[in-house]
């Protein structure tokens, strides 16, 4: 390990470009959070009705519908096949999506990511243990769940529960005591598992990312050669372990990351002082050598110290 | 890595099938949590009536993705999406409360035009033809009307006047010579639109908007009505049976067809005439 890895995470570069560079792609993020928030509540706050509706269903313009296609899954396995304008809206969301890494969902528009987020920082802060860590795999087993039980009881059933929707919805339409199910995912990832919510047990996470899991947009660790093992991406990675295969892969190996996990956030992008990640798309071929002196001894003891 | 790569020793495959078989028991039982909150939250509370059009509760929670676009095209602010833990039914689905703010059966229905899921049904397309509810007259000790009163007010705002909502005129028996107008509801033509519960002028209406489940009975399959049948067979269902003169009470009485009434054969000694 190297000793810049124990500088705090992404000092190097903000040295390196500035504040504003070293966050750029934070802060865009904020931003389309924050619009796509906005853009729902400019009708029931100052009357401007271009959008209708929640991140659920909507209507913008009176003419684009978007339908949320895992809702519309549960609803089709729970028995009831939606009218064209809902299926339409589905589609278009999910074409969207499957071409930009259904995962952007998590990183540009979800309003808990936020939430999860500043619990993150918390976290952090703290310093706090890892807590419970579920396998790779659990986010599968709750959207394998969560279908099961739409069709067994015949009905949207993650809707009942849905920290996105409750927060979502209740800030446009009245949030009675939806609230209590955003704090419990923000204890829940401050003290009892870190990147608990977001990075393993979101079902909605899990279906967006099997939907974007052959997303033209990717992001790629073209200039890994020049890595010089500061482990600060895998320190704001929210799904670190997308970055390994591509950053530590050899000559051959692909440098894109190609894990449906990886949320196109581009905080890699950000801290990196050594500009070794940028956005691509998955099929870009240019060569990406590995970097020569590379110690071929196993990286993940230091990248879990890191994060 | 593929999974496939990973599982090539013994001990690599019990690690996979014992993490499987953790990964299936816990979400097991998240589902059945799950579950059980849903049965839970599904129970739709008498006073909460859906919009027009809306399928059965069963269905509408398959159907509806609680948007609220419905709630958004409502021009009179009926509708509303259910807050947790402050409105009855589940979560962010549309209702409305008829004492609060009833549905003005708009004749282009947009709340219907507006559902993109078809939660609420477009073939409905004449808000005659709703039936969100049906109103029931719950207290005659105090609907002004039963107490032969002239207060008429659930009649007058009936959208369906005279068709959901009759005068039906009664005897009077507290003063003897008076008439009691009673409001009655009848269920073929109600929409359960509300109008009647939210303008009863007592402080807690005497007509209520109840769903069907609690407004309505249901006749037994097999039940038929003798007087329906011997209409719809165009006379008597049975052939060949003699109908006698019906027993008419007797002299005194106030029978009507038989003035001075059945004469019978047999006189009690000294009874009066
Ligand atoms: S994992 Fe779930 S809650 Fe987290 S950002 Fe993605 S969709 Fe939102
Ligand atoms: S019919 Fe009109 S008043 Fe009634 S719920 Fe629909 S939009 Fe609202
Ligand atoms: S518009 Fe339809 S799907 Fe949306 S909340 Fe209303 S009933 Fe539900
Ligand atoms: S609910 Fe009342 S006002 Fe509405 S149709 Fe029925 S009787 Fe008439």
């Amino acid at each position: 390990m190297n000793d810049k890895a124990r500088l705090p995470v992404g000092q190097e570069a903000v040295e390196k470009f500035g504040w504003l560079r070293a966050h750029r792609f934070l802060i865009l993020r904020r931003l389309s959070q924050l619009f796509f928030l906005s853009l729902f509540l400019l009708g029931p706050w100052f009357g401007i009705w271009w959008v209708k509706g929640n991140l659920s269903g909507s209507l913008t313009f009176g003419i684009l519908p978007l339908t949320d296609p895992f809702i519309t899954v549960q609803s089709m396995v729970a028995g009831h096949w939606p009218e064209l304008t809902a299926l339409i809206g589905a589609v278009i969301v999910a074409v969207a999506y499957a071409l930009i890494g259904g995962r952007v969902y998590c990183s540009w528009v979800c309003p808990i990511n936020p939430v999860t987020d500043a619990a993150h920082w918390a976290h952090e802060k703290l310093g706090m243990q890892k807590g419970w860590q579920p396998k790779r795999g659990t986010r599968l087993w709750v959207l394998a769940m969560v279908l099961a039980v739409s069709a067994l009881t015949g009905t949207i059933a993650w809707e009942f529960v849905n920290p996105i929707s409750m927060l979502h919805r209740g800030l446009i339409f009245g949030m009675g005591f939806a609230w209590t199910f955003v704090v419990a995912v923000f204890l829940f990832d401050v003290f009892l598992s870190r990147r608990g919510w977001c990075g393993h047990l979101c079902p909605v996470g899990a279906f967006y990312g099997l939907l974007g899991a052959k997303s033209l947009l990717r992001v790629s660790a073209a200039n890994r050669a020049a890595c010089d093992d500061c482990m600060d991406c895998f320190a704001v990675c929210p799904e670190m372990h997308v970055i390994t295969p591509a950053l530590r892969g050899k000559d051959g190996d692909t440098p894109i990351i190609l894990s449906h996990d990886c949320t196109n956030c581009g905080r890699c992008i950000d801290v990196c002082a050594m500009d070794v990640f940028a956005f691509t798309h998955r099929f870009d071929a240019t060569p990406a050598p590995a970097r020569d002196d590379r110690a071929r001894s196993k990286p993940t003891p230091g990248a879990s110290r890191a994060a | 890595m593929s999974a496939a790569k990973r599982i090539n020793s013994p001990i690599d495959r019990r690690r996979f099938l014992k993490d499987s078989a953790r990964g299936l028991a816990g979400c097991a039982v998240a589902g059945m949590g799950l579950a059980w909150l849903i049965s839970d939250a599904r129970a739709l509370p008498a006073e909460a009536l859906r919009p027009p059009g809306a399928l059965p509760e069963d269905d509408f929670l398959a159907a509806c993705i609680r948007c609220g676009l419905c709630v958004r095209d409502c021009p009179y602010d009926t509708l509303k999406l259910a807050e947790l833990g402050e409105d009855g039914p589940a979560t962010g689905t549309p209702f409305f409360t008829a004492r609060d703010v009833p549905c003005e059966m708009c004749d282009d229905i947009p709340c219907v035009a507006a559902c993109p899921t078809g939660a609420l049904d477009k073939g409905l397309t004449n808000i005659d033809d709703a039936r969100m509810g049906t109103a029931v007259l719950v207290d005659e000790e105090h609907c002004l009307n039963a107490l032969g009163l002239r207060c008429d007010v659930c009649y007058r705002v009936c959208p369906v006047i005279d068709e959901a909502i009759t005068l039906e005129l009664q005897h009077n028996p507290r003063s003897g010579h008076h008439a009691i107008f009673m409001p009655t509801v009848h269920a073929d033509a109600c929409t359960g639109c509300g109008k009647c519960e939210k303008s009863c002028v007592l402080p807690e209406a005497a007509i209520k908007v109840l769903p069907a489940r609690l407004a309505r009975a249901e006749a037994a399959e097999h039940y038929r009505l003798g007087w329906e049948e011997k209409e719809k067979a165009g006379g008597p269902l049975v052939e060949g049976i003699t109908d006698l003169p019906d027993r008419l009470p007797g002299p005194g009485t106030d029978n009507l067809e038989t003035p001075g009434g059945f004469e019978p054969a047999f006189k009690v000694p000294g009874a009066r005439p």
